[in-house]
């Protein structure tokens, strides 16, 4: 069990080190010689007006709060669902209970017009 | 025959003898053997990369009615290493504005994301990097950090493009795992286990794309939307946004995000080929039969694993260069209106089936599962057909007809 987790671990750190080598590589090989048009900012050949690091308005904003309600739910399905063999139907129909509160949640979200791109 | 039958454990007990034997401590020999096998993996998962590139120009050559790359090498099989080549020697640009550390660590994420996945994933019964017992939620959340990426490489190019991309794909990403996660739950039911070696194992008898065809579609469907390829590709739309969060990438950064993406859409065939095709494993138990026996030989299990993969990949490039780009506003609508509540319904649907059908014999059990997930599925097409017929009888409609009508309810 530990052993499996050290593997991941390591697995990580030599995930992260194969795609460096190649970078360090390029930045050996390749030329070098910035410029100020060079180093512009790209779009499409237009001047860019002001910083790009601004207030951004997130459209998907309750989105995001629905999608944090359904991800915390259906992480606690897992155990349910890998337990299940073991226990009778009743078990099961109290599984379906907890998803109909779920579903609940997204019918009211629905009816709300919370689920409109705004 | 050992060899044959286990090469993996072999080497890495004669590899443990040897290092012990060198008086290294016994957790210092495992580290080092663990470091070996990592990297003989991630070099095959590069190497298949390479080889991926070339696939991908191929197929979307012969899509399109063109030949392809087929001038460097018999049909321009040389053409990625030269590509390669090519990105390394380009001048690596980067843009003023950006936020040098943050920009330069996306591309690494991205790559490193989709190599970590390979960490799980079984190629034969003996061939393996791990068999982890929480699976099913490791491919969820590496898929979590390969989204990181893209918001990291959108926000810190300090381009608007990018910014627009980055922004697309967090809207992509937290509305299609919800349907993912979701459909993961079917396999879960069905094997009771979420070690994705003990689903594979759960399918030698039957393959769960035919316990549950709508699970495996709506898996496809949410792993397209995941890679961000098309028609989910809002993030880079070439279109409108140019190429999304990668706009101000050059070089072998750009690099790195375009072979993530191709292993990354490799990877989740082979996902796909695991938890519905049988993975590693033959077709529907025909490796227990006496006369194809051979089919248990690890490497005959990695090559049949590797062939359903690239099928789960070709039908991901079918789609990608056959459907158009959707609208986001649709994108979303589709997710929560459609996706959702259907892989809910399916999920139900075998949480209990599977516990009512239990007792049956095998062909009643399966014909029952296969049965209500083709009710489940006609009910839904007449619900959409019905759904479509409404909208296009209230467009036909003259516009003062239906003001009074909505007046009148």
């Amino acid at each position: 069990m530990q052993n499996e987790w050290l593997y991941i671990g390591l697995f990580l750190v030599v995930g992260i080190i194969v795609p460096i080598v190649p970078l360090v590589f390029a930045r050996l090989v390749a030329p070098r010689k910035p410029n100020p048009i060079k180093q512009s900012t790209y779009e499409c050949g237009i001047e860019t007006v002001g910083e790009s690091w601004v207030q951004f308005k997130a459209q998907y904003y309750i989105f995001a709060l629905v999608f944090l309600v359904f991800d915390v739910e259906t992480v606690f399905l897992f155990p349910w669902a890998l337990t299940l063999k073991q226990f009778p139907l009743f078990v099961v129909l109290e599984g379906v209970l907890f998803i109909g509160i779920l579903v609940a949640g997204l019918v009211y979200a629905w009816r709300k017009g919370m689920l409109e791109w705004v | 025959m050992t060899f044959w039958n286990n090469p993996i454990n072999l080497i890495a007990n004669w590899l443990n003898g040897l290092l012990t034997g060198w008086h290294l401590p016994g957790t210092l020999a495992t580290i080092l053997i663990f470091v070996i096998g990592i990297t003989v993996l991630i070099v095959f998962a590069m190497v298949l990369d390479i080889g991926l590139v070339w696939v991908e120009r191929k197929v979307v050559a012969r899509f399109q009615d063109r030949l392809g790359p087929n001038r460097i090498g018999p049909f321009g099989l040389i053409q990625p290493v030269a590509d390669i080549i090519k990105m390394v020697i380009k001048e690596d640009i980067t843009p003023a504005g950006a936020d040098r550390i943050v920009y330069n660590i996306a591309p690494v994420l991205a790559a490193t994301s989709v190599i970590v996945l390979w960490a799980i994933l079984p190629l034969a019964s003996t061939i393996y990097g791990v068999d982890l017992n929480v699976g099913l939620l490791y491919i969820v959340a590496a898929g979590a950090m390969g989204t990181l990426a893209i918001i990291m490489a959108g926000w810190s190019s300090n381009n608007k493009y990018a910014l627009l991309g980055a922004f697309r794909m967090v809207a992509n990403m937290i509305s299609y795992e919800i349907p993912m996660v979701i459909i993961l739950l079917v396999p879960t039911i069905l094997a009771s286990t979420m070690s994705v070696r003990g689903i594979t194992e759960a399918q030698s008898g039957m393959w769960f794309a035919i316990l549950s065809p709508l699970a495996c579609l709506i898996f496809l469907i949410s792993a397209i939307a995941e890679l961000g390829r098309a028609p989910f590709d809002l993030s880079e739309a070439e279109s409108e946004i140019v190429a999304g969060f990668h706009i101000e990438y050059t070089g072998m950064k750009f690099g790195w995000f375009y072979a993530g993406e191709l292993l990354h859409a490799f990877t989740f065939g082979g996902f796909m080929a695991i938890l519905f095709f049988g993975g590693y494993g033959g077709f529907f138990g025909l490796e227990k039969l006496a006369t194809f026996t051979w089919l248990n030989i690890p490497f005959v299990q990695a090559l049949v694993f590797i062939a359903k993969a690239m099928l789960g990949y070709w039908v991901i490039m079918w789609i990608k260069y056959s459907v158009p780009r959707i609208r986001i506003d649709h994108m979303l609508a589709f997710n929560w209106k459609f996706l959702v509540p259907l892989s809910l319904v399916v999920l139900i649907n075998t949480a209990i089936l599977n516990k009512v059908l239990s007792g049956m014999p095998d062909w009643g059990y399966v014909t029952g599962m296969f049965g209500s997930n083709i009710v489940i599925g006609f009910v839904t097409i007449e619900i959409l057909r019905a759904y479509g017929r409404k909208k296009r009888k209230a467009e036909t409609k003259p516009a003062p007809q239906a003001q009074t009508q909505e007046q009148t309810v």
